[in-house]
């Protein structure tokens, strides 16, 4: 199976790899996947005045699985939490050139980008 | 890309030269059919195949006329076990066999459920060996047919054939084993392990790949069996077509090489082996070897690294060619069914690789993959949520995934 060059650059220079404070009121984390099924992503962003000012990820899995979401940090970034909604699993596979088998990757990412915009609207909500 | 390293001897193996040097007279030049019985040309290739025959058959303590040539082990799987149960189906309409056993018994013995018959199939325990005592309590009045395997593509566990083969004799069931894994690597006998019929390929032991042959017994008890190709009633009507002679010829020649160097090789491979699985073990943590230690092919390591996964891993060292366990290499989106029949958790199955080490792995190639592994998986580590977890104390267990 051949892969894009953009996945193996995503892959071989992986970016935004690491950890926020989950405690932190402005980072929202979305941990996805199980391991028994070979993925789990996890992945924060900050946002401060309704802005992601920063995303990480780790991720467990296949190297489709590993570009998919650094794609998705160095997406993440600098956008507005709407525009980050708007982030589909489609655009990913897209512009990965992911193989049919990998597709799963992309909604994977997907889900995390949706939960950790969820975690933090919840805990800035409460804030009130 | 730096020079690719092969380390995946158990999926195929480059032809020997001296192989390559026999076969090489048999294209252009003495490339007569040995069905052909009016001339000189047939006799010379009918002669061929002949000596070729009586060498391998001689390597199993065989006698040329129990000896089938056949496309490689697949076909002779399908053969042996197909045409038994056909052959016999007025006898009975039982056949055990093993869950961990290559998907051309597998699958052969599922086709034949749809022909009337039963088929038991032997658990193995987290070592990946068959229970004798299993086996024995499977025979019924009906049993026809045990086809255990010698030695795992996967963890390279080699069964206890002589056992087996004396449980069967005893049951007066008929026998066969695919030895595609073991030929080259451990001495067979077919009558002192009382083997009824026996699978094996060329490409494995640094021959030909699309050639090879099926044992089947001539003498106590004559084994019969319904052919799947017919034809020109070629191998005595049990397997037609013309004979590939270059091909049968470097099959020949690669046993030969392999039966007299078999010790050697054996104590060189496992030397590298060993090296292998001691330097990984210990300078990279969670890790865990899969099948039984003490019974496993000379240059077989199938090892598990906790919290990456294979695939992930293979693309971090694309020069080294090996394989893995894991559900993203194979067409399926299934981990390996032989680790999870072993009861290893579906997590370790998907971190897992296969190393095969082979007559030409050198011990610097052995040096080079130690360094890359370990490299790489410290990567992907650095990589894993899950290890971060781990180093946090979290319990893997515990946390509610979101299953997909």
């Amino acid at each position: 199976m051949a892969y894009s060059e953009k996945l193996l650059d995503h892959y071989n220079n992986p970016r935004n790899v690491g950890s926020m404070d989950k405690k932190d009121k402005s980072v929202g984390t979305g941990l996805v996947g199980a391991p028994e099924c070979g993925d789990v992503m996890k992945l924060q962003i900050q946002v401060e005045d309704d802005k992601i000012i920063d995303a990480k990820f780790k991720t467990y899995g296949c190297g489709s699985a590993i570009a998919s979401s650094s794609l998705a940090t160095e997406w993440l970034k600098g956008k507005s939490v709407d525009e980050a909604l708007k982030i589909k699993n489609t655009d990913i596979s897209t512009e990965l050139d992911l193989p049919p088998v990998k597709i799963h990757c992309s909604v994977l990412a997907e889900d995390a980008i949706r939960m950790a915009l969820d975690d933090v609207r919840s805990k800035q909500d409460d804030e009130g | 890309m730096e020079k690719l390293i092969y380390m995946d001897n158990h999926a195929t193996t480059p032809m020997d030269p001296r192989v390559l040097e026999a076969m090489m007279p048999y294209f252009c030049e003495k490339f007569g059919n040995a069905a052909s019985k009016n001339h000189a040309f047939g006799w010379e290739a009918d002669e061929v195949v002949k000596n070729s025959r009586q060498l391998i058959a001689k390597s199993i303590g065989a006698k040329e006329l129990e000896f089938v040539f056949t496309s490689g082990a697949t076909e002779s799987n399908n053969l042996a076990i197909t045409g038994v149960a056909r052959m016999y189906k007025e006898k009975g309409n039982h056949i055990i066999t093993v869950v961990s056993e290559h998907k051309a018994v597998l699958d052969t013995c599922d086709a034949l459920t749809h022909e009337g018959f039963e088929i038991t199939y032997l658990g193995v325990d987290e070592n990946g060996m068959i229970s004798l005592e299993e086996l024995k309590n499977s025979i019924t009045d009906k049993t026809i047919l045990v086809s255990v395997m010698h030695a795992n593509n996967e963890i390279g566990v080699v069964q206890p054939i002589k056992e087996v083969g004396a449980i069967c004799k005893e049951h007066d069931v008929l026998f066969h084993t695919d030895a595609t894994q073991a030929i080259g690597k451990v001495r067979i006998d077919v009558n002192e392990m009382n083997i009824d019929l026996l699978s094996m390929s060329a490409h494995k032991i640094y021959g030909p790949k699309g050639i090879g042959g099926l044992y089947v017994r001539r003498r106590k008890p004559r084994v019969r069996l319904s052919p799947l190709i017919h034809g020109g009633g070629h191998e005595r009507g049990m397997r037609s077509g013309t004979l590939n002679t270059p091909s049968i010829v470097g099959f020949a020649k690669a046993i030969e090489l392999a039966d007299k160097e078999l010790e050697a090789e054996n104590e060189r491979t496992s030397k590298l082996r060993d090296k292998l699985q001691t330097a990984l073990s210990t300078r990279i943590d969670h890790t865990k070897i899969n099948g039984k230690l003490d019974a496993r092919l000379p240059g077989n390591l199938n090892i598990s690294f906790h919290y990456v996964e294979g695939e992930g891993l293979m693309m971090a060292m694309p020069e080294i060619c090996v394989s893995s366990g894991s559900a993203c290499t194979s067409s399926s989106l299934e981990p390996s069914y032989v680790l999870q029949a072993m009861g290893i958790p579906d997590v370790l199955c998907h971190s897992s690789i296969r190393f095969g080490i082979g007559r030409f792995t050198t011990e610097e190639e052995v040096d080079a993959v130690i360094e890359k592994v370990v490299q790489s998986v410290n990567k992907l580590r650095d990589l894993s949520p899950l290890y971060e977890m781990v180093l946090e104390g979290i319990d893997l267990d515990t946390v509610a995934w979101t299953e997909h």
